[in-house]
C-alpha cells in the first residue's frame, strides 16, 4: 500500500493539488486587499501620533514647556495669554473624582447583584438594559446635565452656591454612564471566581452576602480595578457632558460645586473657534490633546494588564 | 457561633436558624433587596429621562408634525426644524458604513483567517483593542489635521464621515473577529478536506456563519457614529446650514451637534427643540440598540 502512494498515483495527486491551488490566482490579491485594511488600524494610530506630535511640538516652540507643565492658570484663548495646564487636568481630575465617588459603589453593587444573587432572567433583563444606559448618546446626556440636574435638583436643593455650570451636575451625570462599564467588566471579573471557592464558603456556613463580599469581591478585585481604571478612561476622555454642563472657566479646585473646564472642555472650546494654522489657539489644542491622549493610553494599558494577569490566574 | 436547633415539643427538629446565624442569614437576605434596588435603579433613571423629554418635547414633535422634520434651524423656536441635521447624519452615517463595513470586515478576516502566526498580529491587535479607548475628541483631532486641513478636504460630510469611520471601526473589528472566531473549525476542515481554497472556505463557509456578529458589531457602530457630536465639532462641522446637503463636498450639521446648539442656547426659548430632536435621535438610537440585541439572540439560539 505505502508503496503504491509513494508511487505514480501520489505523485498525481500532488500534481493535482498543486494544479488546484495554482487555479486561483485570484486569491494573492485578495490577501493583499485584506492586509491593506489590516493596515488602516495601523495607519490611523500613526496619524494619530504624528499629528499630535508636530502640532505639539510647533506649540512648545511658542510656548516654553516649563510654562506648560510649572504654572497654574490657564488662558490660552484670550489675551494676556498663559498656558499653565494643570487648570484643565484639575478640571479633568476633578470630574472623574465625583463622578466615581457616585459610580463606583452603584456600579459595583449592580456587578454583585448581576453575578451572586440575580436570577438568569432577571440577568438576561438587566444587563440589556444597563447596555441601553451606556449607548445613550453623550449629547443627551449632556442635556439633561444642565436643564435637568442642575436647575430642577441641584439649585433647588443647594441654593446659589452652585453655579449653573458646574463639576457636580457633569459628574452625576457622567456617572450614570459609566455606571454601566463597571457593572459589566466587574461582573465578568466576578463571574470568572471559580465555582469551587464559593461552594467552599458555603460549605464553612457562609451565607451568599458574606461569600459575595469576602470571598468572591476579593477574588475579582483585579477585574474590579480594571473596570474602574476603564471608567476613569471613558471620563476623562468624554467631552460633550463637561463641555455643556461644567462650564468654560478653567479652575483650580476640587470643590464640586465650582464652574471648571477640563481638558476635553477647552479642546471642544477652540475647536469650535475654527482657530487659524500656527496660531497657539490651534497649537494649544494639540498640546492638550496630546496629553489626554497619554493619560487615556496609560490608564487603558494598565487596564489591559491588570485584566491579562487576572486571566492567566485563574486558568 | 454554634448551630442552636429548636426542638417544638411535638413534631421533627427544625432546621431553622436561630441566634447569630439568624441574624447573618437575614442581613444576606435584606442585601438581595438592596443590591437589587441600585441594579434597577439604572432603569429607573432611563424611565425618568424619557419620560423628561416626552413632557418636554413631545408636544413640540407631535404638534407640529411633520414640520419639525421638515423645516430648517431657524432663529424663532417655533420655525426650527432638524432638516439639515437629519439629512447630514443620513449621510455621514452611510458613508461612514460603506467604509467601515469592508475595511472593519477585511481587518477581522485578515487577523483570524489570513495572518501569520507571528508578532506582527499581536501588534495589531494589541492597537486595535487600544484605539477602541481613544477618546472621540482624538479622532475629531485627527480629522481636523488630517483629512479637513493637510487633505483640504474642509469641514464637509466627506471629513465627517471619514473621521466617524476611523473612531468606529475598532468597534467592527473586535465584534467581527469574534463572530469569525466562533464559526467552529470543523466546518473550515470539512471545506478544506473537499479541495476548497482559503478564500472559497472563507467566503462561502465562514463568513455566513459569522454575519450575525458581524451585523451586531456593524449596528452598535452606527449607534455610536449616529450619537456622536464631539469629533464632528472638531473638523469644524459646528455651523447653521439650511440646505439640503447634496454631494459628499456639502458642508453638514448632524442631529447630536443640533441639540448641542439648542442646549446651549441661553433661556428656556430652545429647550422643547433640544428634547424634540433628542426624541428623534433616541429613537433611532434606541432602535438600533435593540435590533442588535434582537439579531444577538437569535444567533445564541440557533
Amino acid at each position: 500500500m505505502m508503496e503504491a502512494w509513494k508511487g505514480e498515483e501520489s505523485r498525481a495527486v500532488a500534481e493535482a493539488l498543486r494544479r488546484r491551488r495554482l487555479k486561483h490566482p485570484g486569491e494573492i490579491p485578495i490577501v493583499g486587499v485584506l492586509t491593506l485594511c489590516a493596515s488602516v488600524s495601523l495607519l490611523t494610530t500613526f496619524g494619530i501620533i504624528v499629528s499630535l506630535a508636530r502640532e505639539t511640538a510647533s506649540f512648545f516652540q511658542q510656548v516654553p514647556v516649563e510654562e506648560f507643565l510649572f504654572r497654574t492658570t490657564w488662558q490660552a484663548l484670550q489675551e494676556p495669554r498663559q498656558f499653565g495646564v494643570w487648570e484643565l487636568v484639575a478640571g479633568t481630575v476633578n470630574v472623574v473624582l465625583w463622578s466615581m465617588v457616585i459610580a463606583v459603589p452603584i456600579g459595583l453593587a449592580a456587578a454583585l447583584f448581576l453575578s451572586e444573587f440575580a436570577s438568569p432572567w432577571q440577568r438576561r433583563f438587566l444587563k440589556p438594559a444597563l447596555e441601553v444606559l451606556a449607548g445613550v448618546p453623550t449629547v443627551v446626556y449632556a442635556f439633561f446635565a444642565l436643564t435637568f440636574v442642575t436647575q430642577d435638583v441641584l439649585r433647588p436643593l443647594l441654593g446659589d452656591r452652585v453655579s449653573i455650570f458646574n463639576s457636580l451636575s457633569a459628574s452625576i451625570v457622567l456617572a450614570v454612564m459609566v455606571t454601566p462599564t463597571i457593572a459589566s467588566v466587574s461582573e465578568d471579573a466576578m463571574a470568572n471566581v471559580p465555582r469551587e471557592l464559593r461552594e467552599a464558603a458555603y460549605g464553612l456556613g457562609a451565607t451568599r452576602l458574606e461569600t459575595a463580599l469576602r470571598v468572591v469581591f476579593p477574588a475579582a478585585l483585579p477585574g474590579i480595578m480594571a473596570s474602574i481604571l476603564l471608567a476613569i478612561a471613558r471620563v476623562v476622555g468624554e467631552t460633550m457632558i463637561v463641555a455643556v454642563a461644567a462650564g468654560s472657566t478653567p479652575n483650580l479646585t476640587l470643590n464640586p460645586l465650582a464652574t471648571v473646564q477640563t481638558m476635553t472642555g477647552f479642546m471642544l472650546q477652540a475647536g469650535i473657534g475654527d482657530a487659524a494654522r500656527g496660531t497657539t489657539d490651534y497649537t494649544s489644542l494639540f498640546a492638550v490633546g496630546s496629553a489626554l491622549f497619554l493619560l487615556t493610553l496609560a490608564l487603558t494599558v494598565t487596564a489591559q494588564i491588570i485584566v491579562d494577569r487576572f486571566r492567566e490566574a485563574y486558568t | 457561633m454554634a448551630l442552636e436547633m429548636e426542638r417544638p415539643a411535638a413534631g421533627a427538629p427544625s432546621l431553622r436558624a436561630t441566634g447569630r446565624v439568624a441574624r447573618r442569614q437575614a442581613l444576606s437576605r435584606a442585601s438581595y433587596w438592596v443590591l437589587f434596588a441600585v441594579a434597577v435603579s439604572g432603569l429607573g433613571v432611563l424611565a425618568f429621562l424619557a419620560y423628561d423629554t416626552i413632557q418636554l418635547g413631545g408636544a413640540r414633535l407631535v404638534h407640529d408634525w411633520p414640520s419639525f422634520l421638515t423645516n430648517y434651524a431657524s432663529r424663532f423656536p417655533e420655525r426650527a426644524g432638524v432638516r439639515a441635521a437629519v439629512l447630514g447624519t443620513a449621510w455621514v452615517i452611510g458613508l461612514t458604513v460603506l467604509f467601515t463595513v469592508p475595511v472593519g470586515v477585511g481587518t477581522a478576516i485578515w487577523l483570524e483567517e489570513f495572518a501569520p502566526r507571528n508578532r506582527l498580529v499581536q501588534v495589531v491587535r494589541l492597537n486595535i483593542s487600544n484605539l477602541a479607548g481613544v477618546p472621540s475628541i482624538i479622532y475629531g483631532i485627527l480629522g481636523l489635521a488630517l483629512f479637513s486641513r493637510l487633505l483640504g478636504l474642509g469641514p464637509s460630510i466627506l471629513t465627517g464621515a471619514l473621521t466617524l469611520s476611523l473612531m468606529v471601526l475598532p468597534i467592527v473589528v473586535i465584534t467581527s473577529s469574534e463572530a469569525i472566531r466562533q464559526v467552529p473549525s470543523s466546518i473550515r476542515d470539512a471545506s478544506f478536506a473537499l479541495g476548497a481554497t482559503r478564500w472559497q472556505t472563507v467566503w462561502h463557509h465562514v463568513l455566513p456563519g459569522a454575519v450575525p456578529g458581524i451585523m451586531t458589531g456593524v449596528i452598535l457602530a452606527v449607534s455610536r457614529a449616529i450619537g456622536e457630536a464631539a469629533a464632528l465639532i472638531m473638523i469644524g462641522a459646528f455651523a447653521f446650514v439650511s440646505f439640503d446637503p447634496v454631494s459628499w463636498r456639502d458642508r453638514f450639521t448632524v442631529l447630536p451637534i443640533q441639540i448641542y446648539d439648542w442646549t446651549l442656547r441661553p433661556g428656556e426659548l430652545f429647550k422643547p427643540e433640544a428634547a424634540a430632536a433628542i426624541i428623534v435621535l433616541m429613537a433611532v438610537v434606541l432602535t438600533l440598540n435593540l435590533t442588535a440585541a434582537y439579531v444577538r439572540q437569535r444567533f445564541r439560539q440557533d
